[in-house]
């Protein structure tokens, strides 16, 4: 009988997923992945999670839950840099920390450190030490390392085509899924945010599919190219401390020099530390650069938010939009 | 004359302000933080901004007004905020249209160059030269020292007062000692006088003070205003308190080296990750606390801090682990006095009658039978 991982579909889900599936495959351990959020999942965790955290560390703690009894092992990875440039929010850095302290009678946790940033091996190193706790050779490990980072590649390829996160993981498992075509003379809007709550379709209330039915074109920071992202992040007077807050930032100025947008939309969760700075710095950074011409819309996300309150502000700001086309 | 100011944290105003004043510059001293400060602060700060962040924007906002041309401030390592928030402060102030400096000093591990870059621009400001700039530092680093000392003085004579509210007038007493002495001469007799005085508050010596911690994030801790005076509201409910950081020990420990080697080793089992701030600090002080026979731990955290949300969630494991009663507050600009006092008012109870439990055990095991 092979060794079940339990892997959380949340956080790191949306960006890391496809290294560590094809890693764990390699080595012969099959990965479960929790069920996509439900309104259970969600309730779990916020139960159980300390009251002031983000909605996607209660959410992380619901797929902890929603996976427990049926692995042998979860894998928490503590997410410390992934390169030299940022590192990931103390949330991130605590997780596993957390997920321990909280929920009581979890399986073993393997959640060794993801610190890249020290040297050029990458996810090497913790590679070979989770190969090491599970009792697989060195070599094995090697192989399964080039297999993920070969499967991660291909991930971030389809991003760049325009595959959406949860579309090129299901084009990766070899089913058919094609990205939106580009409608000429439709609004193009970026929407902006961090990966793990614009694509939890649950939390965010499926913004995505919305504004596509909208007929909407939509642009989000997958679509650029990592490095692009780390170099436009420079732009700040200091680079920001965070991860995923450079991608949104960078992003930002990325779209804005494009200039061809009709509108931003940042996606933050209430109370998101990170973002509290993310958020003024982009409505800041979109009035100077547009000189106030380009429309900016924060949309924050809590496990209150309803979806008839999303379809209204998400209408009226397409609305608004489209109105502003015609006067010009 | 340059007229430049800094942030108000504590009772370390009087040594910044004697720092700026011997360097030449005007001081403009941030009057202590007030409902007003925070209001100014909130208008313009974002909203999920932790209350550190508002206050200062706020002060800041007062002190422009008031025509400061320069900021002096300090930075961080990160990952928490704190460390970026001179950044954004400034794109803040500047979008209102405000013309001034700003110098945000970095720890100077994280980057020699840029700390005493920064410094030798300042320096040029004032025209000053090195050696006279250390004589600079040698007194506001005895002043601030002197603050610190004196404010732990208070917090362990504050419980025997007879009279209520006494240790708290001559507490205020000596900061006006303190303020009128400038040279390393002067500031030593006021320590000596100040001293005296903090002795000779009348007290009952037959009490047996509740012994609490406090842990944290460093500007609700060492802020009254943000923490609600907690230091001589529990010092009058009859508690000893402990700080976890003081300025100049802070100074020392974490930002001119990497940290106290104790606290990170006792937080290790639980929280074996520096997250920023003083997450992991919290932690291990409370460790730390319960080792040493702390009755309990007061944990302060600003509404949405990141680190202190991670050691929160922890707490409660450590609380039940190392058998010592925590209470976290979380605190925002909604916090008002009455509902944190009510809180330590019923947490001071039930660490009063938890102990007389335990005494009641232990009396119990001495006399078999009664």
């Amino acid at each position: 009988m092979s060794l079940h991982i339990g892997f959380p579909t949340a956080l790191i889900y949306y960006s890391h997923f496809p290294f560590w599936q094809a890693y764990f495959n390699r080595l012969g351990a099959e990965v479960v992945t929790s069920p996509p959020t439900t309104k259970a999942i969600l309730d779990d965790g916020a139960r159980e999670a300390v009251a002031d955290a983000c909605i996607p560390i209660k959410l992380y703690h619901g797929h902890v839950l929603a996976l427990k009894d049926k692995v042998d092992a979860l894998f928490i990875p503590r997410m410390v840099r992934i390169n030299r440039y940022a590192t990931f929010c103390p949330k991130f850095l605590g997780l596993p920390d957390m997920v321990r302290a909280t929920l009581g009678k979890l399986p073993p946790l393997i959640d060794l450190q993801v610190d890249a940033g020290r040297n050029l091996w990458g996810l090497w190193p913790t590679c070979r030490g989770v190969a090491e706790i599970l009792g697989f050779s060195r070599r094995a490990a090697w192989a399964a390392y080039r297999e993920g980072t070969r499967h991660q590649q291909a991930f971030q390829g389809l991003l760049l085509k325009g595959y959406l996160p949860l579309q090129a993981l299901a084009k990766l498992r070899g089913e058919l899924v094609e990205p939106a075509a580009r409608q000429p003379g439709a609004l193009n809007l970026a929407v902006l945010g961090y990966p793990y709550q614009v694509y939890d379709g649950y939390i965010s209330l499926n913004i995505i599919a919305k504004l596509k039915k909208m007929g909407v074109n939509i642009r989000t920071l997958e679509m650029i190219p990592p490095d692009r992202l780390y170099q436009l992040s420079r732009q700040l007077p200091r680079r920001l401390f965070w991860h995923f807050s450079n991608l949104v930032v960078g992003a930002t100025s990325y779209y804005l020099r494009q200039g061809d947008l009709d509108g931003i939309i940042h996606v933050t969760a209430f109370g998101c530390g990170p973002d509290a700075m993310v958020d003024k710095i982009m409505e800041l950074d979109i009035r100077n650069y547009t000189r106030g011409q380009l429309p900016f819309m924060s949309i924050c996300i809590d496990e209150q938010t309803g979806d008839a309150g999303m379809n209204t502000r998400l209408e009226a700001f397409v609305d608004m939009l489209l109105q502003r086309r015609g006067n010009r | 004359m340059k007229k430049v100011s800094f942030a108000h944290m504590g009772y370390s105003y009087l040594g910044f302000k004697q720092l700026v004043e011997d360097m030449g510059f005007e001081a403009i001293v941030p009057a202590n933080p007030s409902p007003a400060t925070l209001d100014l602060g909130v208008q313009y700060a974002p909203e999920f901004a932790c209350i550190p962040f508002k206050t200062v924007l706020g002060t800041y906002l007062e002190v422009l007004n008031r025509g400061a041309e320069m900021i002096i401030t300090s930075g961080g390592v990160g990952p928490c905020r704190a460390g970026l928030y001179g950044l954004l402060h400034e794109k803040i102030l500047r979008n209102l249209g405000f013309k001034f400096e700003i110098f945000v000093f970095d720890p100077p591990l994280t980057g020699l160059g840029s700390f005493f870059g920064k410094l030798r621009r300042v320096l040029k400001e004032a025209h000053l030269s090195w050696p006279a700039f250390i004589e600079v530092i040698r007194r506001a680093w005895a002043k601030l020292r002197l603050l610190d000392e004196l404010e732990q003085l208070a917090t362990v004579t504050r419980p025997y007062e007879l009279q209520r509210g006494a240790t708290t007038r001559t507490f205020k007493e000596c900061l006006a000692i303190v303020d009128r002495a400038r040279s390393l001469k002067e500031i030593a007799a006021a320590s000596e006088e100040c001293r005296q005085l903090l002795k000779a508050v009348p007290r009952d010596d037959s009490r047996r003070p509740l012994r609490i911690g406090i842990v944290g994030e460093i500007y609700v801790l060492l802020e009254p205003f943000m923490n609600q005076d907690i230091e001589k509201t529990l010092g009058e409910m009859g508690a000893i308190t402990n700080r976890s950081i003081y300025l100049t020990n802070y100074t020392t420990t974490d930002v001119l080296a990497h940290g106290t080697e104790d606290v990170r080793q006792a937080a290790h089992p639980y929280l074996n990750q520096f997250i920023g701030g003083h997450g992991q600090n919290s932690i291990g002080e409370t460790i730390l606390y319960a080792k040493h026979g702390f009755d309990g731990v007061v944990q302060l955290a600003p509404f949405t801090c990141i680190p202190e949300i991670v050691a929160k969630s922890i707490l409660p494991r450590v609380s039940r682990d190392f058998n010592i009663p925590v209470l976290s507050l979380t605190i925002d600009e909604q916090t008002g006095r009455a509902g944190v006092e009510t809180r330590l008012e019923a947490f001071v109870d039930l660490l009063r009658q938890r102990r007389e439990q335990m005494e009641a055990k232990s009396h119990a095991a001495l006399l078999p039978g009664y």
